[in-house]
């Protein structure tokens, strides 16, 4: 029961604090964009930080990884997985994934 | 009745405190007020969302990951064990990754969930409780449904070699025994099972292994099925060219019974006589997840809501990978339970926080496939929420298959193999 209380009470303060954040919408964007971010990371590693064999893409400037991305799309880039990959996602999904990568810290 | 009341008591009492908090400005101090979130099963679905919590968290979630082996063996990949291509260790991972993290990861054997008190029981007689549980137990095998299979000794003579590990070696053991001009046979069942391509590419792999230490065997596959289920063209492809006849596939052959002793699979209107005998028998969400009430689907599989993975049987209890009933299209793989775990991880941070999960949750999958020991084919495909029909559903014009088999993406599955691994365990 006690338990149960403290629990109750931990999310109501973050509820209150999600309202006061409320102004700023930024912070649901950024984590739709890590969770679609993430759907890249079975290949290119957590955030972006791939192991042996698959390209690194943290730290990429955006630019360059929309470029990549769009490239796939068209077919001008050569590509084993990347063109089908890249037809499942919009435009607009893109720029978030791109920019999420772009601010995680290179290693 | 009455915990709604006092919950919402409760809330109002933290909604004030917090204006009180925040009056005083700064953030609240929430020491002590962990949310508790338990994970039953350490595969791919339950290690990565055990990871993700505390990658995303912030240091709020109390993550329990109970799990009954004391390492991960990994599934994909372990078709190269069974040709002598790797080792069992190369396809091992330590949960020591997750334990510096913080996860408490307790080695047992979950024996009942009590969904109304919210508490886990173990064997070992202790509980766990938890705000939200997460039941990522993988399948069981459905012995009934082949008879003379029942018995540890049956299954032993006769391995399935459809859960990596002690499984893994027997049957590998088996093949490097099996005499030249021997008759490796493997049984699949109707789909859905776990892992689409695997059977298909075990066979391409034990023929591998076959053709360059004794060429005068052979490869038998008898499938439940109609056609082959994954990557038709390509499979096809490998077992015509590079196998020659050393490959035979024979659909519509459901297994009814084996005769262990003689090694025999009893077919519909056939026997086969084999060297070694193979059998993936057909599956279901895992019993932990019966006995849990969470099976809600043809007695099999455990149906949930894409936008959180929580069960529609069981509130606040969530069911991630091969347990769960598939939306079109969605292969039961380890890459799938993986995505699902970093969806499913999302939800509860922003259920915890008291916020309305991501309405548009994405979820890709790519099974990638040897067809020798270098040369590697795949199946992708990207999958989206669709808000009218509330499942996932493939994204038109997305996906593929390889245009061939090739070592590049051999190297590529490898590598994947690698990058996933990091990602659900490090
Ligand atoms: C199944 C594995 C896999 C997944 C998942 C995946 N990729 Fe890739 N990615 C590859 C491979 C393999 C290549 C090399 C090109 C090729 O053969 O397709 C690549 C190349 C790239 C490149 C080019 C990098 C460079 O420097 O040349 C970018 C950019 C990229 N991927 C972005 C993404 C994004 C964004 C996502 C998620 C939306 C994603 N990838 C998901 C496998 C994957």
């Amino acid at each position: 029961m006690k338990q149960n209380t403290m629990r109750l009470a931990w999310r109501g303060v973050l509820l209150a604090t999600a309202g006061l954040l409320a102004a700023a919408p930024a912070f649901a964007q950024t984590s739709v964009a890590r969770s679609l971010a993430a759907t890249c990371a079975n290949c290119h590693g957590t955030d972006g930080h791939a192991k042996d064999g698959m390209k690194t893409l943290a730290g990429k400037p955006a630019d360059e990884i929309i470029k990549l991305v769009s490239e796939f799309r068209t077919g001008q880039r050569p590509a084993t997985i990347m063109h089908q990959i890249s037809k499942g996602y919009t435009e607009d999904q893109i720029k978030m994934v791109a920019e999420y990568f772009a601010q995680q810290p290179a290693k | 009745m009455s915990q709604t009341i006092s919950s919402r008591r409760g809330f109002l009492k933290a909604a004030a405190l917090a204006g009180a908090l925040a009056a005083v400005g700064g953030c609240a101090s929430l020491g002590g007020s962990k949310a508790k979130v338990v994970v039953i099963g350490g595969g791919y679905g339950g290690a990565t969302l055990a990871r993700y919590l505390t990658l995303w968290g912030g240091g709020k979630i109390d993550v329990s990951l109970v799990e009954r082996n004391p390492s991960f063996i990994s599934c994909p990949m372990s078709n190269l064990v069974i040709a002598g291509y790797r080792k069992i260790e190369d396809i091992t991972v330590s949960y020591d990754g997750l334990k510096a993290r913080g996860v408490r990861v307790i080695q047992g054997e979950v024996t009942g969930i009590d969904a109304t008190a919210r508490k886990v029981k173990l064997a070992d007689g202790s509980e766990l409780p938890y705000d939200r549980l997460v039941v990522s137990p993988g399948i069981e095998f459905m012995w009934n449904d082949v008879g003379g299979m029942a018995t540890a000794a049956a299954q032993e003579a006769i391995p399935h070699a459809w859960k990596a590990g002690t499984q893994t070696l027997l049957l590998q053991k088996q093949l490097m025994a099996m005499k030249d001009g021997g008759v490796f046979a493997i049984s699949i069942p109707r789909a859905p099972y776990r892992c689409p391509p695997g059977p298909y590419e075990r066979a391409c792999l034990v023929a591998d292994y076959l053709k360059k230490n004794k060429p005068k065997s052979k490869v038998l596959i008898l499938d439940a099925n109609e056609d082959v289920v994954s990557k038709k063209g390509l499979f096809t492809k490998a077992w015509q060219g590079t196998y020659g006849g050393m490959i035979e596939y024979r659909n519509n052959n459901e297994l009814k019974e084996v005769d262990v002793a003689s090694r025999t699979a009893i077919l519909e209107f056939d026997k086969v006589k084999a060297d070694v005998l193979n059998v993936v028998p057909p599956q279901r969400a895992a019993d932990i997840a019966r006995t849990a009430g969470l099976i809600n689907v043809n007695n099999r599989w455990c149906d949930i809501d894409w936008l959180t993975m929580e069960s529609k049987a069981v509130p606040n209890v969530h069911v991630l990978g091969d347990a769960t009933f598939p939306a079109p299209t969605m292969p039961k793989s380890g890459h799938m339970a993986n995505q699902q775990a970093k969806l499913a991880a999302a939800a509860l941070i922003d259920l915890f926080d008291g916020k309305a999960p991501n309405a548009n949750p994405m979820l890709m999958n790519t099974c990638y496939s040897y067809v020798s020991e270098k040369q590697g084919i795949h199946v992708s495909s990207v999958h989206h929420y669709d808000a009218a029909k509330k499942t996932m559903l493939p994204v038109t014009g997305s996906g593929g298959v390889s245009v061939a088999a090739s070592v590049i993406e051999g190297d590529f599955a490898a590598a994947w193999a690698r990058n996933i691994w990091a990602d659900s365990l490090s």
